[in-house]
This record gives C-alpha cells, structure tokens and sequence, in this order.
C-alpha cells in the first residue's frame, strides 16, 4: 500500500468519535497545563499515562500526542503574557512576545502564535508523513561531532539576538556555560562546584529554577519599581476587528513561516536537539534575513512566528526517531516510548511494518489534534488576555505564587527555592545593567549537551579536533557556525558604538 | 537539564494530584499513600529504563499498587546522581529504587559517601546478558575476526558503551584482559544511544544488551559476534558464547529495586509482595523470554548477600582493571 491509502487508514481510525472526543480533551487539557509557568507537556503526559489502559492502544498514543500538541500551543501563553517562558522551547517567544503584551497587542502575538503553531505543526506533519521512514537514516548519520556542531550553531545565532550588544551576550553566555557545569559529570562520574558538598547541587541547576528565577522574579521586581512611579495597566482587549488583522498579518509572515517548519522538523528529529535549538534558529534567520532586523525583540509580530512554528514543528519532528529508532528526541518523547512500551508495541525499525494500524493512525491523529489545538486555542484567546486586565497589584502575586510553586513541585526541594530567589536578584539588576538574559538561560540548556558531545567525540577521535571539520555534516553546520558569529561581529565593528539598541530579552 | 527538571516536575504535580485524592490511612495494613516514586539509575532510551518503565507499567496494569508508580530518570554521574538522592530520603516509605551494576561500581569508583549496604533491599528480578555487537555492515562474522581486526587498529578502535566504571566498561576491559587487546572507550548517557550510534557507524563495536539492539538486529543493521553466557541465548541460538569459545567471560547485569536507608518494614513487606506478584505476572514472563532475561527472584537477606558478593567480585574485576586501588 502507498502512504496516501495508509494514511486514509489511519483516519478510519483516528475520526472515530471516541477518539475525536479524545483528541479534543487532550488538547484543551494540554492547553492550560502548557499555558502554566513550571507545568509543560511532560507533566501533562505523565499524569495521563496510567489512565490510558482504560482505552485501546490506539486512542491512548492519540490522547497522550493530543496533550503533546496542545501543550505546546500552550506554552506560548505564558510566555507572551507574563514573559515567563514555561519550557525551554518557549524562550524564543518572549523576545517579542512579551514586548508585543507589553504594548497592548497580546491578542495578536497570541494568535500569531496560535496559527504559526498551526502551521507549523502541519507542514511538519505533511514532511512526517512522506518522509518518516527515509528520514530515519538521517537521523542516525548524527553522531557526537555533529551534535556538538548543531548546538554550536544554535549557539552562534545568539550573538545575533544579543543586539549589538555582542559583549555582554557573550558574558551571559559563559555565566550559563558555568552554572551548566554544576553538578555531577557526565562523564567522570565527579562532582563539580557543588559549594562545598551541598546535596542540592548534584543534579545540577534546572533550566526552570533559572528561568522562573531570573524572569518570572526578576520581572516582577522589575515591574514594582517603574510602577512605582507610573501605574501601569496593560490595555489589552480582543475584537473580530483584531482577529482578522491578526490573520493579515499571518499572511505576509509565509516565508518566515516555512523556514521555521522545515528548520524545526529537521532539528527537532535529531536526537539530543530538539525544539529548543530549533526556535533558536529559526528566530536567528528571521532576524538576520528581515529588512527591519532592529524592529525585532520590541515586539515584532515576525519574532513570535518563526520559534512557534519551529517549535511545534520540532515537536513533530522528534516523534520521528522515537518510532523508527526507538530513541526519544525529547523528555515527553520518552514517556510517549513508556506509553508504547506498555501496550506492548516495540519502537524500532520494525515498527512500520508491524505494526502500520498503530502508525498510521497516530499520524493521522496529530493531523486531527493539530487542526482541534489552534481552534481551542483561538477560542481561549479571550479568557487569557481577560486575565493580563487584573490590576497589576494582584496579578504581580499571582506570578510570585506561580513561580515559587513552579519552582518547587518539580523537586520538592527548598534549595530550589532558594535558587530561584537568588536568581531573582540577580536577574533583577542584570536587567538594570542592559545585559540580555536568554544567552544565560539557554547556554545552561545547551551547556550540558555540548559539552558531552565534545568530549565524546574527542574521545573517540583521540583528540583529533579537526575531527569536527572533516566530517561532511558537522562540518557544514560548524561553516554556518563562523559565518552566523562573523556577520554580526562585521556589523558591530561598523556601526559606532553609541547608537546601540537595548538587547532582547 | 531540561531532562531532569521535566522528570521531577511530572512527579511533583502528580503526586500533589493524588494526594488529594488519597483515601485516608488504614493503620494496620501498610498501603502507600502517596504516589511512589521509582528512581531509575540510568538515562531515558537504554535498558534499565526500558525495563524500569516496563515494571511500572505491569503494576499499573495488574493494579498491584495501591498507588500510582512514577518513574523518575536520575541518570548522571554514572548512577551517582540516584545514590546520592536515594541516600537523603532516609526513612522514606514512598520511594523505590531500579538499580543496576553500577549500584556497586559507582561507590567503589569515586567516594560519593554512600555505602550500599545502608540501603533496603527489596527484590532482584533479573539478570541481563550481554553481547558483542557490530555494525551489519561490518566484515566481521567471528570472535577471531574481531580480535584481529582491533590488533589492526592500533588502539583506535571505538568502544561505544554507558559511562567509564559501568557495566559496558567492565566488560570491555575484561575483553582487553582476555585478548590482549586495546580499545578506545567512548562513554554515551545510555545504552539506548550507544546502539544508535553503533547503527549510525559513529563507533565501531559495542557490548549492549540484548533488548537494546534488538530492534536493530530484528532490521538487519546490526550483528551480534558473541555472547557474554555460558549457555546460548534462546533469542540467539546461532550466537557462540565466550565460554564456548574457549574463554571463561561470564558477566550479568542485575535488575533489582531497592528503598532507601530505614525504610519502615511493613513497607519494604509490602514491595517485596508487590514484586513476588509481579514476577509471576505472565506479561512480565514473556518479556524476559523475549529478552533473553534470566528471572530468578531474590529478596531479603538473600539479596542483601548478594549484593555485598558483587560488590567484592566488581571490586576485584575494577582493582585488576587498575581502575581503583582496591581495599
């Protein structure tokens, strides 16, 4: 059988009206789980998961993917909202979400969200379909060199968001690189700068103590002190009239749009990547190829577009080696594998031709959950930017509350909490002092991961670094690297230095 | 990063869903009351989280539990991470551990201050193999093939295995010791990924398990050499073991689930029964057929023997490997 008639299968099965009334629980309960600081897919499908023997395998795989998907529409909600990104995937969104928020037009960075995902999610799902089984062998070609090249490029389209500011990018940079080298090691087995053998230091610092830390407190501090002197009320409000600007203005963004799918999809199906590098990315190109580059991180509808595609595009993409490999791309990825594991389906090569009811049907579902997430989401528009019109007063102890919960549950250890304070403060006045904070939080999700492919592939190359060069695929990326970090460096050399722009944030 | 936060964050938001769901405490019969967590000493992908997570899913699904299970992966510092954490829940009754090799080897490596025998044992419920792997692309069909051709190397054959000290490292150097041989050890975060990248002719050979290749194998991209048995695998039967061969390496990995320091003994009573009831769940002995798994049960004092036996045979295998100086 050819792919359209297995794909005709699959939506035999997935528009049952079972499974249709599940694709839409899943979606508007992975919504607000998505939408809340701290929470994210995972929770969503981890609590779900010993619920879903109570239905056939089939529908289980499309509730936990519906609850994958609509969390990650979620995940944008608080980022534009309170500028606190929920996961690390959504960091990019707040470059120009919060500012758009800021400005009153959250309804429009919310459905410029909302459709980007959309769009995103089904290219990725159309590039899944046609390419899922041919696209595994690339995703095993990526080794240790070429993982340690991707990161690097995503690390190099920093530089470029930093604004002019390449300096303090590159200080924030190597803080996060540092705070990244807290705990055990992964390949010793030593502890490292655990301050003197504080237990709470062996995991590590999480990416969402830093995040919740330096955003969601900092923020708040942040907004007490100029409120102080002028009362601030976000005027946000939603019209049809609004709706359909919203749609407009989707409409010029088709470029940025498709290179966000593609970009996510491929990144996203790489193990160890995943979504995070790829909203990076897709946010580095916007930029850098946009003829008003200065606009962005103030609120360019344009810098919301592009990570939300990429994002929920990647989402799709790390379904792929999951399946065909048996490797999870991603922490929800890898319970989706408990799940499948479970109803004793085995994720392996062996998968498509075994198994293709199962297969087929889930792919026809994420089509369905995508199409039923952006008109929940669309929906829901309204009650979120309700929720930006609370007087800031009670607003600004709902985030203090989100964020020391947030920070919290996931360990359930007061060190957490701490940190969290602490980065708070120190958030607070890096902000004072202009110095942007993404290439902090996201060098610390990154840090891990490049520092471990390195190693390995010096390793296994016995110390060769030009190992990283000579390979054909790392190479390419390490190419792009120098070039994303000369570009920039070009422009900053040029320009004169008193006419520098504040950096994203 | 990201990894580690999501795990616990899942675990934290469920188990403050259940609690509030939680009937109140019957005295006399000790049930958990709260969701239990189940730490996994490895990274996601590889064998000790297949299997952890396959447990998890048969006590849910016989309802051997009264309580949900929750896995959570605490993979770093080759295991190191989950000792240190199991350590500090002292007295605990709501968390169980799935331990493997490395749950001797990572304490007798680095000095992390904790001492095994401090632990609770509650069940061993398996004995993994291991296998000596190659790519399908490969030249090599024998054990002599493969000899020669890392003599050939020079040194720079690549290894690919979970971290140094573990398991994958133990075996190879026991390779090295038999053969005189020499390899370059390249540690990955989990068995899972060490397959990939075996597939993916990023390393040269590895010794995995058998259930995290058989995917693989089952699609022709990868070749098992020999096995580290002393009878055939029944999954393998046309694989050679070392034995046979003519060479004495026999080397398991043990499942087992163990509670922290002080757990109260009407819970460890009431994971051992969990376990008991378990290993005679039919789900969990096709697996083990499947998989190649030996699944003979040990609990208690038993186990306990056990343990502190393996302990001093990896002491001597790591002080012969000049790993660490012995004691």
């Amino acid at each position: 059988m050819d792919v359209f008639s297995l794909l005709m299968d699959g939506f035999a099965t997935s528009l049952s009206p079972l499974n249709l009334m599940i694709v839409l629980l899943g979606v508007t309960a992975g919504l607000f789980i998505g939408a809340m600081p701290g929470l994210g897919s995972v929770n969503g499908v981890a609590i779900v998961l010993p619920l879903t023997f109570i239905v056939p395998p089939s529908s289980a795989i499309i509730l936990l993917c519906a609850i994958y998907y609509g969390a990650m529409y979620g995940g944008a909600v608080s980022s534009i909202l309170l500028g606190i990104p929920g996961a690390s995937t959504a960091v990019a969104t707040t470059f120009d979400g919060r500012p758009m928020a800021q400005q009153g037009k959250a309804g429009l960075a919310l459905i410029a969200a909302a459709v980007a995902s959309f769009i995103g999610g089904t290219i990725s799902v159309v590039l899944f379909t046609v390419f899922a089984a041919p696209l595994a062998d690339l995703a095993l070609k990526f080794g240790p060199a070429e993982e340690f090249a991707l990161v690097l490029l995503a690390f190099t389209t920093f530089v470029g968001l930093g604004g002019d500011d390449v300096l303090k990018t590159i200080v924030m940079i190597c803080l996060g690189l540092v705070l990244s080298t807290v705990g055990l090691d992964l390949i010793s087995g030593q502890p490292r700068l655990i301050f003197g053998d504080l237990p709470g230091f062996y995991s590590g610092i999480s990416f969402l103590v830093l995040a919740i830390g330096v955003y969601g407190i900092g923020e708040v501090l942040h907004t007490i002190e100029t409120s102080k002197t002028a009362p601030q009320v976000t005027p946000a409000r939603i019209t049809f009239k609004e709706l359909g600007a919203g749609f407009r203005a989707m409409n010029r963004l088709w470029r940025t749009m498709s290179v966000g799918s593609f970009l996510g999809f491929f990144v996203g199906m790489l193990p160890a990547a995943g979504a995070t590098p790829a909203s990076l990315m897709a946010y580095g190109i916007a930029r850098s190829t946009s003829k008003k580059p200065d606009s962005f991180g103030k609120g360019n509808i344009e810098g919301v577009a592009a990570p939300e595609t990429a994002n929920n595009a990647a989402s799709t993409g790390s379904l792929l080696p999951m399946l065909t490999l048996g490797i999870p791309g991603s922490p929800t990825t890898a319970l989706l594998l408990g799940g499948m594991v479970m109803w004793g389906l085995v994720p392996g090569p062996m998968l498509f031709i075994e198994q293709p009811d199962f297969v087929w049907g889930l792919i026809s579902s994420l089509y369905t959950a995508n199409f039923a997430a952006v008109l929940i989401n669309l929906a829901l528009i309204p009650l979120f930017v309700w929720a930006l019109r609370m007087p800031f007063t009670v607003l600004c102890a709902i985030v203090l509350v989100l964020c020391i919960v947030g920070g919290f549950a996931p360990s359930q250890k007061m060190h957490d909490v701490w940190l969290i304070a602490g980065f708070g403060i120190a958030g607070y006045l890096l902000r004072k002092a202009d110095y942007p904070l993404a290439p902090l939080v996201l060098a610390l999700v990154l840090g891990p991961l490049m520092e471990k492919s390195f190693r390995q592939t010096l390793i296994a190359e016995q110390g060769n670094v030009l190992a990283f060069v000579e390979r054909p695929l790392s190479g390419t990326f390490i190419a792009l690297a120098v070039l994303f970090f000369l570009l920039p460096l070009a422009k900053y050399l040029r320009k004169s230095p008193k006419d520098g722009v504040a950096p994203a944030q | 990063m990201t990894v580690s936060f999501t795990r616990r964050a899942a675990l934290g938001l469920a188990s403050a869903a259940a609690m509030a769901l939680a009937m109140p405490a019957v005295a006399s019969d000790w049930k958990p009351q709260k969701p239990v967590e189940m730490v996994i000493m490895a990274g996601q992908g590889g064998g000790a989280d297949r299997l952890a997570r396959l447990f998890q899913s048969i006590i849910q699904k016989e309802n051997l539990s009264s309580m949900p299970i929750l896995p959570v992966n605490k993979g770093g510092g080759s295991g190191a991470e989950a000792l240190r954490y199991l350590k500090d829940k002292e007295g605990d009754a709501h968390t169980i551990m799935a331990t493997l090799n490395s749950y001797y080897t990572t304490p007798l490596r680095t000095d992390i201050g904790v001492d095994i025998e401090d632990y609770t044992p509650i069940a061993r419920m398996a004995l993994d193999t291991f296998v000596l792997w190659v790519n399908a692309d490969s030249d090599i069909q024998t054990l002599d093939d493969y000899v020669a051709a890392v003599k050939a190397a020079g040194g720079e054959w690549k290894m690919g295995g979970t971290g140094t000290g573990q398991e994958d490292s133990l075996v190879t150097a026991m390779l090295e010791k038999e053969f005189g041989i020499k390899h370059t050890y390249v540690p990955f975060k989990g068995g899972g990924t060490v397959a990939k990248n075996l597939v993916g002719g990023h390393i040269d050979s590895t010794v995995n398990n058998p259930s995290e290749q058989m995917g693989f194998w089952q699609a022709g991209k990868s070749r098992p050499i020999a096995a580290f048995t002393a009878d055939r695998i029944a999954v393998f039967p046309d694989v050679p073991t070392m034995t046979e061969l003519g060479h004495e390496m026999v080397y398991t990995m043990q499942r087992s689930f163990v509670a922290p320091p002080g757990t109260p003994p009407e819970a460890v009573a009431y994971y051992t029964a969990m376990f008991e009831k378990l290993a005679e769940s039919e789900e969990w002995q096709t697996y083990a057929s499947e998989k190649a798994l030996q699944t003979d049960l040990l609990t208690g004092d038993a186990l306990q023997a056990y343990f502190l036996e393996e302990r001093q045979r990896h002491n001597d295998i790591l002080t012969s490997m000049g790993e660490i100086a012995g004691s």
